[in-house]
């Protein structure tokens, strides 16, 4: 462990799962809104609507993160000028949080669309016939019963989300796997020990993350 | 998609001029957008000949690009192939009645799911080597990577299938006289993996985008070769990399396609347990519920 | 970097019980590696059919050889679909044809800056002739013949920018490649400035040419050699005021003294009979840049104190 006995060390391998747990609640919150938004839209009546959903789905879905990150930096910074923070790693920081979050909301608007799927037709149906709109309908009746069966895979949708936040190094922001690579690099002789305390520090999040998703799905399961 | 219809009435003359109305404002605004963007892109001279040249240059297709694509298809079917094979044998292996086997495969299930691909592959090129005191190839770094994580998370998907075969069926096979591992080989394994055929292969589109990860350790793949080392030639990075992320697209949308048509094949024979695709049902037969789920893996 | 091959003993005094032995018995068996391989040194390797050990060994049994090159560096290393081009190229194929290998038997392979280290230690590459600067840090791992060339760390920046040197980049934006000595140096002496990291220098220029950041640094030969690319022609300007000295070398297995003086004399023989000019001319010299002289006095002695 003498390897993170030291200061510097320790600085960075901190200050690289900050950028994670950042990257990641930034990304959560708007991947969660571009999603429901998204979602609405493919279920909705305006065919555009349901195009424009389709194509952002299939195109963030078969699309490499690696490359959309590579996009948002060098189509949205470099060429569109889009620059989001006069500090460099700042902006890096938002470019990233841009790409997660277009990427991820495409999961999150399928997790979305087949958590309607599950709600019983009979429920829209009574509320159309009750004279709500379709918006109505969404917002007041499908969506908050849809919430219910969504819990799971939204679990592991942001699981994901926090793993792949690692991607964001490869537009030089200097997170986890970054400052692992680093430290490998610098210490020839402490290859496992630095392995696993960046694995186990993932693990330790992660697992418990997922532990809690399954169990809040169990309670909320509908037990139809 | 046939359900969704049940979520607004039969469009009447007012809706269906509502309807247009959006249609049109929200398609202009599109088209403003993406003329924008285009205009941009023109304004920074991204559509100059002399970027867009390479591709129509024979060279470009047979030395940078499809080498590459075929060193991603290369590592994807291989990573395929060993995946699930370490998916059945960890499934199997958390199903287990002996404590020493359950709890050691759920633990490097467990592990492996949480630890970022990225992490992984950095680990087997870079730290790997002085374990075995020998070098390891970029191809074996990106393979094992995905391997471990993608056939974790085939694991979790085999559980949750082996699991929701009816339990009138192992029933049945014990009353009449088969083992334990005969129920398993015989009568569950072929049986789940008929249902899980769908999710098997949008794992496989996951597994695709992922080998865009063995760029960082120089493995030649479509990302490095047809954009790295093309653009690094031709100075052409933007370019490149819309031509690559285009073509990831069209075969990633294949492979989709071939899902959701091995998906409703499945359904219409009755080879899946009816509740199964939803969500819902998944949250019932296993903690994580998700895992049914293929994740979003970049 | 990569200290490993070096067992540091010192550390483990300090370690808990159950690290110690999990640690302690990797480092067994790189101790054990090391030093047969140490003596494989003077006993020769068994590779190869003659007495000879090391790369003049594999070079007189088996006429192959492996090297490691660069393939993103135009001018020096790049790889062009299945070839490679560029000036550390060729003097590989000179190195090679000195030890009577043929152009045909060599066998290249790609590596970066991170990994140069560790492929020579592990023997999936005989020689690394990749951009790559003689220090004491690697000089504990490999071993180095040459150099070949001297270079230096300049600044590539905007043909109208006014940034003469590296003193005038506090609070600009600087680009370069995660890992490498220029970025550390940077990180160190010029930490005001605002440091921008890629994988690859193919990178950093979009951004230059887009004013996104205001230089890139690295090695002015590699600068000149992405300058000179005809996308780029007369669009930047390389600095020219070096500040860093990198003696190009060409790494080798620590242990093998008799090939790194073999190198050495190939090298020689290169700069009087002018194929290193000719070297030269056929890939950097395009710029119009004269050939340098190759300073054989400067040449390492292999290890030997």
């Amino acid at each position: 462990m003498h390897v993170f006995a030291d200061p510097t060390n320790f600085d960075a391998y901190l200050s690289g799962f900050l950028w994670i747990l950042k990257l990641t609640g930034a990304s959560a919150v708007f991947a969660l809104v571009i999603g429901v938004l998204l979602a609405a839209m493919r279920v909705s009546p305006v065919p555009v609507l349901r195009g424009f959903g389709a194509a952002w789905v299939n195109i963030f879905r078969n699309t490499p993160l690696t490359l959309v990150v590579f996009f948002c930096y060098f189509g949205l910074f470099s060429t569109l000028g889009l620059s989001l923070a006069e500090d460099l790693n700042l902006n890096n920081y938002w470019l990233g949080v841009i790409g997660l979050s277009v990427y991820t909301a495409a999961f999150v608007c399928e997790a979305v669309r087949s958590g309607v799927n599950t709600v019983p037709t009979g429920q829209a149906e009574a509320a159309r016939a009750l004279g709500l709109t379709f918006a109505q309908t969404l917002r007041i009746v499908v969506l908050p019963q849809a919430t219910r069966s969504v819990v799971a895979p939204f679990g592991s949708i942001l699981i994901a989300l926090c793993k792949n936040a690692t991607i964001v190094g490869t537009i030089g922001l200097m997170e986890s796997s970054n400052v692992m690579k680093d430290l490998l690099n610098a210490n020839g002789d402490a290859v496992i020990p630095i392995f696993l305390v960046f694995a186990g520090t993932f693990a330790a999040l992660l697992i418990p993350t997922g532990y809690f998703f399954g169990w809040l799905a169990n309670r909320l399961a509908v037990k139809r | 998609m046939s359900t969704s219809s049940v979520l607004y009435d039969h469009p009447g003359p007012r809706a269906r001029i509502r309807n247009n109305v959006l249609s049109v404002v929200f398609g202009v605004g599109v088209v403003a957008l993406l003329w924008w963007v285009y205009s941009k892109f023109d304004a920074a001279g991204q559509w100059e000949a002399v970027l867009w040249k390479p591709f129509t240059e024979p060279a470009t297709w047979t030395q940078f690009i499809l080498p590459g694509l075929w060193a991603t298809l290369k590592a994807a079917a291989v990573g395929m192939v060993l995946s699930l094979v370490f998916g059945i044998v960890f499934a199997v292996g958390r199903l287990s009645d002996h404590w020493w086997i359950k709890v050691p495969a759920g633990a490097v299930v467990e592990f492996f799911r949480a630890v970022p691909l990225l992490l992984m592959i950095f680990f087997v090129f870079y730290g790997v080597p002085f374990l075995i005191q020998g070098p390891v190839s970029a191809f074996w770094a990106v393979v094992v990577g995905l391997t471990l994580y993608n056939g974790s998370v085939l694991a979790e998907a085999f559980r949750a299938g082996i699991r929701s075969v009816p339990g009138g069926q192992s029933e049945a096979a014990y009353a009449i006289g088969m083992r334990k591992s005969q129920v398993m080989q015989l009568i569950l394994i072929p049986q789940a993996a008929r249902a899980m055929l769908p999710i098997i292969v949008s794992q496989l589109v996951v597994l695709l985008k992922d080998t865009a990860l063995g760029y960082i350790v120089a493995y030649p793949e479509l990302l490095q070769r047809g954009v790295n080392d093309l653009a690094a030639n031709k100075g052409n990075i933007v370019a490149a990399a819309m031509v690559a992320a285009a073509i990831y697209i069209v075969i990633n949308s294949l492979l989709t396609a071939l899902a959701g048509w091995l998906d409703r094949r499945s359904r219409t024979r009755g080879l899946r347990v009816p509740r199964q695709t939803r969500p819902a049902a998944a949250a019932d037969s296993t903690p994580e519920g998700g895992a049914t789920v293929s994740e979003p893996q970049g | 970097m990569w200290s490993n091959a070096v067992p540091r003993w010192a550390p483990f005094k300090k370690e808990k019980s159950m690290r110690i032995k999990r640690v302690a018995a990797v480092a067994a068996v790189a101790a054990l590696s090391f030093a047969m391989t140490a003596c494989g040194g003077d006993s020769g390797t068994g590779s190869g059919g003659s007495g000879a050990s090391g790369i003049v060994g594999k070079a007189e049994g088996q006429k192959k050889l492996v090297i490691g090159v660069k393939a993103d560096q135009p001018g020096l290393g790049l790889q062009t679909g299945s070839q490679y081009e560029g000036f550390d190229v060729e003097i590989a194929k000179i190195i090679a044809k000195g030890l009577g290998v043929e152009e045909g038997n060599i066998e290249w392979k790609t590596t970066v800056s991170a990994n140069r280290e560790p492929f020579i230690q592990q023997g999936t590459v005989d020689l690394v002739v990749a951009t790559y600067t003689i220090n004491d840090e690697r000089k504990q791992k490999i071993n180095f013949a040459g150099p070949y060339f001297i270079a230096g760390q300049d600044l590539l920046v905007k043909a109208d920018s006014t940034i003469t040197g590296p003193e005038q980049l506090e609070g600009k934006k600087v680009c370069s490649v995660s890992g490498s000595t220029p970025a550390k140096r940077m990180q160190t002496e010029y930490p005001k400035a605002q440091l921008q990291q890629f994988d690859a220098y193919s990178k950093c220029l979009p951004l230059l040419e887009n004013g996104q950041v205001d230089a890139v640094t690295t090695d002015d030969i590699i600068l000149a050699g992405y300058a000179a690319q005809d996308q780029y022609a007369g669009k930047f300007k390389v600095v020219g005021k070096t500040f860093s000295e990198e003696p190009y070398g060409i790494g080798l297995k620590k242990e093998d003294k008799t090939g790194c003086e073999k190198i050495n004399e190939i090298l020689k023989a290169a700069a009087s009979d002018g194929s290193y000019k000719a070297a030269w001319d056929k890939t950097l010299g395009k710029s119009g840049k004269a050939a340098p002289e190759l300073d054989t006095t400067k040449l390492t002695n292999c290890g030997s104190v």
